[in-house]
Formats: C-alpha cells, structure tokens, sequence
C-alpha cells in the first residue's frame, strides 16, 4: 500500500515524540488503543494557567498512519484552548494526511486521544465535566 | 557492492524469481522456431515434440518427490490443487463417510475449501497445533473417526516455515484407510519428498515457489492403491480425465526444469541458505524482547518469522523501505486481525502484531544479511523510542494488567 507524502513525512520526522510527567496538574494524559489490536497512542498535553495549550507529546505503537495522525494533532493542539482542541475531528486528520478508508480508524484514535487528555485534565483539576464533546 | 541488490528481496516463500535456466526452456516453447506445439496434437510433429517436452516435465517433477511421473496431474497451480484434491477425494468419497480433518495453520486454499465443503454437508475438524506449530499425532489420531474420509495437512506451513512430520503421520492415515493429502506448495527443494515412504495419497504442488514460473502446478495422485477424485473442470479429458484444458507447455517445462535444478542443487543450496539465515538470526537475537515464532529445528532453512515486542510490524516494514519482507500483523486489511497462523501457536496478539517475516533463497547473499540486521536493528530501536508500550515495558509496568480500552 502506498502511503501519502504527509504520512511518510510524519512518520520519518515525527514531531513532538516524548513523554512528560504525569502527575503534573498542568498535564493531562490520554492514552487509547490497546495492544491487542495493533495500536495505542499515548497523547499528553501541558496547559498554562489561562487554559492554552502550550506543550504537546506522543507516543505511539501503531501502524505509519497511527503514528502520523498522533503526531499530526500534537502540532494542531499547541497554542489552542482545551475547548478548540477538543473541536479537532477525526476527519480533518483523515483528510490532512490523506489516509485510505483502511486507515480512517487510525484517525479516530487521535481524536479519541485528545479527548481522553483533556478529560484527564479536567478531572485532575477538579472540573468535573462529563463529556468534552 | 556487487552482492547488495537494494531493494534486498527477503520474500522468498511469497515467490521465487524465475531462474534464468528455467526462463531459457520457457522461451523455447513459445514462438513459431520453438516448440509451440499443441500436445494433445497427435497427428503431427508439433504435437509430439511439445508431448515430449511435457512429459520430460512430468517426470522430473515424479522424480524430486519420489513418483512415477503417471501420478502428476497438471494444474494452474497450488490453490487449484488444494481444491482438486480435496473436493475432488470429498465428493468422490462420500458415500464412504463425510468427515475430514485439516488444521487451523493451513493456507487459505484448503481452509476455504474445507469451509466451501462444509455448506455441501461434510463435517470438518480443524484442529490447533502445538505452541510449535507442530501437530500432536496423539491429539489427530483421536480425532480420527470411522467416517473420516480424509486428513489434509500441509507439508511447510507458509508463515513460520515448520515442517509437519508427513511420514508419522501418513502411516495413521494409510493404517486407518483414510486418505491423505499434504499441501506441499512449500516444501520441494527444502525438505527431502518421498510419497511411498511418506504414505501420501495426494500431494499439491507449484513451480512459482521454486524458482519456476507462476501459474502452474500439479497434483500427486497416487496409483497404487488407487485413489479416485471427481474432476473439477470439465472438458476435453486432458490428464487422465482429472484436469481438463489444454496443457500450458512452456509453463510445464518451466516447472519440469525449475524441479529438475532444485532437486540436483537441493543440498548446497540448502546449507547455503541455513548459512545465512542463521547468520540472520545470530544478527537479531540479542536485542532485547525479540522472539522467534514456530519451532527452530523442525524448520525448512530459509525462514526465520521474528517478534519485535512493543513495535508494530506494518511500521517496522514501513521503516524496512529498502528490504522486502512480509509481516504477520494484518493493520493493512480492514479486520485488524492479526496473523491467524501466529494466533493458532497461541502467539498473544501483541506478538502477533509486531511480527515479520523473513524469508531466504537462492540468490541471497551475506551482504544483503548484514544489511538487513543492520536496517532492522535500526528501525526497532528507533520505533521503541516511540512506543509508549515500551516506555510501559521499561517502567516495569505489566501489560497485562492494564485495562486496555479495546476498539
């Protein structure tokens, strides 16, 4: 299968790979997949005290267009707020990185990603919200 | 480098390229100067000399399995073979009984059949191999039963290279009276073929896996005592009755020579190829968390099927841009089911995932090894950087114990 440019490009330069601490309060982390079915993406985002994004890392097993679209929303989510972040859909990742139908579950899983961070987020900090979408 | 051909092939058991040997018979049987004659002609010289060269074919190919070539039945190739033999025994059997047992680690041409048979009636037991990838004769034996028409299991499996023991159990089979087929689409010019002392009945084989052409192949139907199968293409009575169309000359003769050479060549060839896929092994197996799938000893010589733990095999053949290999993990097909072969071993499906295949030949050479454990060992490292399972591994956390939100 060929993959697009944009999915080599991230996945032989993948930005933001890297993992910071947990416990901070500024850094919420999502991590979704499960081994067993071939991808997980570890998603981690750091917030200043007026709620932007400032730092984004990943870390990702997976396939190439796992790896790319986890990347990708690293660089999408810097400098947005929590509620822009969690505005990003699985398809405008698809559609960026031009990934086959095969591939779009791949996608999901970023989005997935970013919620599951920003959730952690808010838990952490005491707002408790039921769902960011 | 003179013997580093970029991209280095290591796909050898998904095809062979055509030895130039066998290229030159081919072309020999196609234009008006050539042998292009219709063997079936029997009123003229074309006919003849394209009859002798088929049956030149036909013999070299009894000979490497140990048959007299009157038991060789052409076909397209393995998969119809498959299908020749096994619907081909079913049907004509089936008065006798209607229950035949087969394995979960086969190729998908005798499983399909086997499934295709079971809407016509028949009852099939697939059963699971050992951890090894090897079948517990005990455990087929007592799957055995009084209506059990035919066992079907394969010589080499595809994937992991292991060889079931045929003879062992071609002596159940023939004891029992039950028929037996092997799907050797793997094995000529890799293991030693002998059907009398191996007890087989029918036998698939194909020219494209042994440096001959695609498109081709034969089924071993055995004579003495006869078996007896019910055609499944219809026509002009080609081979016996058991496969009709014209026969495809210069794809026989290419399959005829391509069996020819590899049963002269077999034993060098073999060691040389055992020489370099250990040297591949030997290359690999001191990285940390790396395993090796299906039994070592019970293996043809050019197969080595390798775990990376905590890195997903797609990616790694996607940084292996340059090596051509196959990888167990199915994230290219929709299902994302995982290698069924690794996961009938019991292989967990992590491992299953973060599988690849390498597979040796007759044009290997050291350099395109050392080149190969030099890339691989590169692009896991580099992809173990970006795995969070890894990071998880080297944390000390167990993965197992963690609730994983399954999609």
């Amino acid at each position: 299968m060929a993959y697009s440019d944009k999915v080599i490009d991230h996945y032989e330069n993948p930005r933001n790979v890297g993992k910071m601490d947990a416990k901070d309060k500024n850094v919420g982390t999502g991590m979704v997949g499960a081994p067993a079915c071939g991808d997980v993406m570890r998603l981690q985002i750091k917030v200043d005290d007026a709620g932007v994004i400032e730092d984004a890392k990943f870390k990702t097993y997976g396939c190439g267009s796992a790896i790319a679209s986890s990347s990708l929303v690293t660089e999408w989510v810097k400098g947005k707020t929590l509620e822009e972040a969690a505005a990003i859909k699985n398809m405008e990742i698809a559609e960026e990185l031009a990934l086959p139908p095969v591939k779009i579950h791949c996608s999901v899983l970023a989005e997935d990603a970013i919620a599951a961070a920003i959730e952690d987020l808010r838990e952490k900090r005491g707002e408790k919200t039921e769902s960011a979408a | 480098m003179a013997n580093l051909n970029i991209p280095v092939y290591l796909d050898y058991s998904a095809t062979t390229p055509v030895d130039e040997r066998v290229a030159k018979a081919m072309h020999d049987c196609l234009t008006l100067q050539g042998n292009f004659g219709n063997p079936a002609s029997r009123s003229h010289v074309f006919g003849w000399k394209a009859e002798d060269a088929v049956e030149t074919a036909r013999k070299n190919v009894a000979a490497l399995i140990g048959a007299d070539s009157r038991e060789i039945v052409w076909t397209s190739g393995a998969t119809e073979s498959d299908n020749l033999a096994i619907k081909g025994a079913a049907q004509f059997n089936k008065r006798k009984g209607n229950h035949i047992i087969t394995v979960k680690t086969e190729h998908k041409a005798v499983l399909d059949t086997c499934r295709q048979l079971e809407r016509e009636g028949f009852e099939v037991t697939y059963m699971d191999p050992e951890p090894n990838g090897l079948l517990d004769l005990a455990k087929l034996e007592a799957e055995m039963r009084d209506d059990t028409i035919l066992v079907s299991v394969m010589h080499v499996n595809n994937e992991i290279g292991v060889i079931q023991d045929i003879a062992a159990i071609g002596a159940l089979t023939r004891s029992k009276k039950i028929l037996f087929h092997v799907d050797a689409a793997q094995s000529p010019g890799k293991v030693a073929i002998d059907v009398d002392a191996m007890n087989v009945d029918m036998m698939s084989l194909c020219a494209h896996k042994v440096y001959g052409p695609k498109g081709i192949g034969a089924l071993y139907v055995r004579r003495k005592p006869r078996v007896r199968i019910e055609a499944q293409i219809h026509g002009g009575g080609h081979e016996r009755g058991m496969r009709s169309g014209t026969l495809a000359t210069h794809q026989i003769v290419g399959m005829g020579e391509a069996f020819r050479i590899a049963h002269e060549e077999m034993e060098t060839e073999n060691s040389m190829v055992e020489g370099l896929r250990d040297r591949l092994w030997n290359g690999l197996n001191d990285m940390e968390e790396v395993y090796l799938n299906g039994d070592l000893e019970q293996r043809i010589p050019g197969n080595l099927n390798i775990s990376f733990n905590f890195v997903e095999g797609e990616s790694l053949m996607m940084s292996l841009k340059d090596i051509a290999v196959s990888s167990g993990s199915a994230c290219t097909s929709a299902s994302l089911e995982p290698s069924y072969v690794l996961r009938a071993l019991g292989r967990n499906d992590e491992l299953a995932h973060s599988s690849l295949r390498f597979t040796l030949g007759r044009f290997s050479t050291e350099e395109e090894v050392d080149f190969t454990i030099a890339e691989v060992r590169k692009a896991v490292e580099k992809l173990r950087e970006l795995s969070p399972l890894w990071d998880m591994f080297k944390d000390g956390v167990d993965l197992d114990s963690v609730q994983w939100a399954a999609h």
